[in-house]
């Protein structure tokens, strides 16, 4: 088997723009393993248009935003496979994976860099009562089945989640004729944009009932009906505040997780905030050289962060072997801690020799939060203090660090952020 | 006079605003935390439009379904009429990125692009 420098696990927006940037940083030897049978990810399936209005200052759709990536892939001559499944990754960084014409093979590779993506939160993971019937899908697999093979789920349907792919579906089920009744979210607000609670549910007259979750599955064979009711503070359901609507189609939209199988069979340490790789600031787990970028890292809301991100991971894998592959963490390492509103930041570490001159970090709230203040300490100095008129736990917030500022701090041990009302 | 609620879509504030109109024509605007907000509402109550993305069905392909997109924004009240002529078209392989696979759908004078590549197979 031929070997490569770089092998990128998963060929989506994350695994193209890292492939794109490191070859562009001078690297030649490198190769995609995509288990679908196509480039491209979950993009193809978003059909909707919002797209890349930070990358390339226009509103694409989610096919168009990934063939400017799958083109820059072609043209550049980065190689590729797809139907290949990555079954294990070794902390040496040998890749084994198979496929239908090389069969099992393995790849000994100076770097790696982690970009699977995530996975929709299934029912299993929900605990709703009832039955099991036919007809219960997650809003990505009702998406696929729709806008890829051409098939309807059903004609009557009940959303649980308020999520961007739920809101989504609503429209999309909507505008091929089925009737959505409502989508009940379980907290107080939705973790949608606003513009999708709009322009997917407003426009079409669909509910949106936060503070609801659904509390009875009803049918044998195949959806009957579907019970939702009301929760309280604590979530739990309030008796008496049931309503049933008779559907055939119960989508599930209740959230992402990265897919972290393959790293953590090869020892990546793991953030139980984010359920994705603990990473320095060259995006780099604990194993020298396996980097980590997209939606397998943190779950993003705009893949142009993705594409972002990614860029830097394929850049510091280059880097990384250009330097001779060597575990340069050194001891200077600055931690980065998340508090008091802030759930957690990427990078978690700093190590100050190896940061580009602005470093950006990001982070998710918590909770909603309006008129407060991002406020980044270091050590115990509030060294910044951002107003925000807004901060929602479904937007992606960042700071952006400087070098030279951190560069007067020479005895740094810890940068905080966190949320201030004042 | 008539009045008009709205949800602005500028950010997450989700500012609830309220659009008074007089002769068609927009007098007012409340609610509002910033300028994005006046702008929006008084586009979204006289002249409120839409880009509507769906799936062609393409015979010979590599692929089931063709995604597509009209070229520009059309009239909200239109998006109905929009998809029907969408669901009538059937196309035929290969296509790309940008052909029209619908002129002047429903009227609107907007055509209908593909947004991806299929090819004959």
């Amino acid at each position: 088997m031929k070997t490569y420098d770089i092998v990128i696990v998963g060929g989506g927006p994350a695994g193209l723009a890292a492939a794109v940037a490191a070859k562009e940083a001078g690297n030649d030897s490198i190769l995609i393993l995509e288990r679908d049978h196509e480039l491209g990810g979950i993009l193809n399936q978003c059909i909707h248009n919002g797209f890349g209005l930070h990358t390339f200052k226009e509103e694409l759709t989610g096919p168009e935003y990934a063939y400017r990536f799958i083109k820059q892939v072609l043209d550049l001559g980065i190689e590729y496979k797809l139907n290949t499944m990555v079954m294990d990754i070794a902390a040496d960084k040998t890749v084994t994976a198979m496929n239908r014409e090389d069969g099992m093979f393995q790849i000994p590779a100076k770097a790696v860099i982690l970009a699977m993506g995530c996975r929709e939160r299934p029912r299993g993971a929900l605990n709703i009562p009832g039955y099991r019937p036919a007809g219960i899908f997650s809003a990505g697999t009702a998406q696929r089945l729709v806008n890829i093979e051409g098939y309807m789920p059903g004609r009557e349907v009940v959303i649980l989640g308020s999520g961007d792919i739920g809101l989504i579906m609503a429209r999309r089920m909507t505008l091929e004729g089925a009737k959505v009744k409502v989508v009940a979210e379980l907290l107080p607000y939705s973790g949608g944009l606003k513009r999708n609670i709009v322009q997917c549910l407003d426009d079409y007259g669909i509910p949106l009932k936060l503070s609801h979750t659904v509390v009875d599955i009803e049918g044998k064979e195949h959806v009957t009906a579907v019970t939702i009711a009301e929760v309280g503070p604590d979530r739990k359901p309030i008796p008496g505040t049931e309503e049933r609507y008779t559907c055939d189609t119960l989508l599930l939209s209740c959230g992402l997780i990265p897919e972290n199988e393959l790293s953590r069979s090869a020892g990546v340490t793991m953030n139980p905030v984010t359920s994705g790789p603990i990473v320095n600031e060259s995006l780099e787990t604990n194993i020298p050289g396996v980097f980590a970028c997209g939606n397998v890292l943190h779950v993003h809301d705009l893949v142009d962060y993705v594409s972002e991100e990614a860029k830097r991971a394929g850049q510091n894998a280059v880097k990384y072997i250009a330097d001779g592959c060597k575990d340069e963490k050194g001891s200077d390492v600055i931690e980065l801690f998340a508090t008091e509103g802030a759930r957690y930041t990427v990078p978690s570490t700093i190590n100050k020799s190896r940061m580009d001159d602005l470093l950006t970090v990001r982070f998710r709230v918590g909770d909603v939060y309006k008129n407060s203040f991002v406020s980044v300490y270091f050590d115990d100095e509030r060294v910044m203090h951002n107003e925000k008129r807004i901060l929602a736990p479904g937007e992606m917030e960042q700071i952006i660090l400087q070098k030279k500022k951190l560069d007067e701090y020479p005895n740094l041990k810890k940068i905080t952020v966190k949320i201030e009302k004042e | 006079m008539e009045t008009r609620e709205l949800t602005c879509i500028g950010c997450p504030m989700g500012c609830l605003l309220t659009v008074t109109l007089g002769n068609g024509e927009v007098t007012e605007v409340k609610g509002n935390t910033c300028a994005k907000g006046d702008i929006y509402a008084r586009k979204e109550v006289v002249n409120p439009t839409r880009i509507v993305t769906s799936t062609v069905k393409i015979e010979g392909g590599d692929k089931e379904r063709v995604s597509v997109k009209t070229a520009n924004d059309i009239p909200k009240n239109k998006i109905f009429e929009v998809m029907k002529d969408i669901d009538a078209a059937c196309v035929k392989a290969p296509v790309h990125i940008g052909d029209v696979l619908v002129k002047d759908v429903a009227g609107c004078g907007v055509d209908v692009i593909a947004t991806r590549n299929v090819e004959a197979v």
